[in-house]
């Protein structure tokens, strides 16, 4: 398609170029085993397309059936929330398992590290599994001064549900990961930032805060989406809990009510796709959106908008700088604030 | 020249200060005194322990020898009895405000415009009034002259116009001493000027300075005292005229020949 294009330049662009070489028009080469395997692919995925549309086991019936169930979008509802909720804890979490892990008091960090290590070292089904024998291995919450009479002792079950025990579970697991791509996302703002918030006077708090977490958040925000399309799923494991009002867990249910588990399985497939199609594209605005600014292409240097100043006075020397309007790079300034 | 009978107490004065980083001796026994409204320039080869020295006025190093105060205050810690202890964050962060430091890489914070840069500390450490606070920074910007690039980001910024905002950041806290630790030493050659004239201006306001440099002409033209540091000691000092112009180190000789 190129060859076109290339084959009318010399035509169009030589007001002076007598001399000018003809463009190389060349037989492209031919990759005839490329063609060969795309069409055995496209083959066996129509192949496959059209056997599933006519296979009974599909249940296509079913699937149509419950695809838009109110129980069904319900139970997307509630994964949606278990998502979200368990989300926000997890940030809050991770903020601060970062913040500890990077202290320099060694037991802080130490805890931090333990903590790390407990919730990455062990499979997020296995904790869901003990949240749910929370209740078992606690079955009063007391508060009071340990080894005497409690002032308030609480029934576990009275305080806490399985809907918030699985947001609980599933917090307190992504919330070590968390913890990792904040800590990346601090470690990778650079340490003159903080030297120049300290020497102007700023606090540890005002320095995180003001300076260091703002510029964090351009390396911390497309790996958590990623997290948070990976939450999405992970949802689907709360049944262990047993939570089983979420998606999976309702789609099980009707189905073995109805006996018939693979439309089902394909109805919870399909919401699943597309909510995370939808974070997938929403991810993708955010991170254009964080990576803008990164590579921004500097003013060109006039070197000749530079003052004589004295303090004294205030006033600028230079006619031209006075004027204001010598520079160039009030261009993309004035772009910044589209 | 004329501040300097205002109060006897020094600026900032060194007395047999050493510093370490683990077995490597990077201050040994400084001695150093610099008066109010003075300029002091430190020139040395790199290593010498001139940047070291200039963070250890600001807390951002400890010393481990010596005293080391800034206008009648011990830096870093506080004597009470016979006992030294070290100074809480808190105090520390007080002591610093009175100091205003600008760096070699300008940092700059890149996710707020020019003005913001500069607002930012009076406003939250200061608590000064964010109406109060712009009026200043806008004065600022004009005296660095940058009046019309208030609202322009870092990165939109040429690296001497970056250097003077931050140096306007700094001033921005009402300083009583101000560090320079190789403010123009990444700069293009042909925007190290730029810089130079507003520090020129700053000297002449009588404004207390200490600035580590390479820049020799401004040197001589501005310092009343020149400082040359080699291996954590200082080597020679006086009158830069005297020091430039007549070296009498050996190591002096070697390395302004290198330098002039």
């Amino acid at each position: 398609m190129s060859d076109s294009g290339r084959s009318a330049t010399p035509v169009s662009v030589s007001p002076n170029g007598a001399d000018q070489a003809e463009a190389i028009k060349a037989i492209r080469l031919r990759h005839p085993w490329r063609n060969v395997v795309a069409v055995i692919l496209v083959a066996m995925l129509v192949l496959f397309v059209v056997d599933a549309s006519q296979r009974e086991a599909y249940g296509w019936e079913n699937f149509g059936k419950f695809i838009f169930d109110k129980r069904i979008s319900q139970a997307a509802g509630y994964t949606l929330l278990l998502t979200v909720y368990s989300m926000i804890i997890a940030i809050i979490l991770g903020v601060t398992l970062a913040v500890m892990r990077l202290s320099d008091n060694p037991v802080v960090k130490g805890i931090a590290w333990l903590y790390l290590w407990v919730f990455r070292g062990t499979p997020v089904y296995v904790q869901l599994v003990f949240w749910g024998l929370f209740a078992t291995i606690y079955s009063t919450i007391d508060i009071g001064v340990p080894f005497t009479e409690p002032w308030l002792s609480v029934e576990t079950n009275d305080l806490i549900n399985v809907f918030w025990l699985a947001v609980i579970g599933l917090a307190l697991n992504e919330s070590a990961y968390m913890a990792e791509i904040v800590r990346a996302g601090i470690l990778s703002v650079d340490k003159g930032q903080d030297e120049a918030a300290t020497a102007l006077g700023m606090s540890w708090l005002q320095t995180m805060t003001r300076v260091v977490i703002p510029q964090a958040m351009r390396i911390i925000i497309p790996p958590t989406g990623n997290e948070v399309i990976s939450m999405l799923k992970t949802t689907s494991l709360v049944t262990a809990i047993p939570f089983s009002l979420e998606l999976y867990g309702r789609s099980r249910d009707i189905s073995v009510v109805i006996f018939d588990p693979i439309p089902l399985l394909l109805v919870a497939s399909a919401w699943y796709l597309l909510f995370t199609s939808i974070l997938m594209v929403g991810q993708y605005f955010l991170e254009k959106r964080f990576s803008r600014g990164v590579g921004q292409a500097r003013p060109e240097k006039t070197g000749t908008e530079t003052g004589v100043i004295t303090l004294k006075t205030g006033a600028i020397q230079t006619p031209d700088a006075a004027s204001g309007t010598d520079d160039p790079s009030t261009d993309p300034t004035g772009k910044e604030h589209q | 020249m004329t501040n300097a009978a205002v109060s006897d107490v020094p600026m900032v004065h060194a007395d047999r200060v050493s510093k370490s980083f683990g077995s490597n001796e990077v201050l040994k026994s400084i001695s150093l005194t610099v008066t109010q409204g003075e300029v002091m320039c430190l020139v040395g080869p790199s290593g010498s322990g001139k940047s070291t020295f200039l963070r250890c006025i600001n807390h951002l190093e400890r010393v481990d020898a010596g005293r080391l105060s800034v206008d009648g205050i011990l830096v870093g810690y506080e004597e009470r009895g016979d006992k030294l202890y070290e100074l809480k964050p808190r105090e520390a962060a007080r002591q610093r405000r009175d100091i205003g430091m600008v760096f070699q890489r300008f940092n700059l914070f890149p996710h707020m415009t020019a003005l913001e840069n500069i607002i930012e500390a009076p406003i939250r450490v200061n608590k000064l009034k964010k109406e109060a606070a712009i009026a200043h920074g806008k004065e600022l910007l004009a005296r660095v002259g940058l009046a019309d690039k208030e609202d322009a980001y870092p990165a939109h910024l040429s690296g001497g116009q970056q250097q003077r905002v931050a140096i306007a950041r700094a001033l921005a806290m009402e300083p009583k001493l101000m560090l320079f630790d190789e403010p123009t030493s990444a700069l293009d050659p042909e925007l190290v000027g730029e810089v130079l004239d507003v520090m020129k201006g700053l000297a002449d306001s009588g404004m207390t300075m200490i600035v580590v440099t390479h820049e020799m002409g401004f040197a001589r033209e501005v310092a009343d005292q020149l400082v040359f540091m080699d291996g954590g000691v200082v080597v020679e000092s006086g009158d830069p005229d005297e020091v430039l112009g007549n070296p009498q180190h050996q190591r002096t000789k070697a390395f302004l020949s290198k330098v002039l």
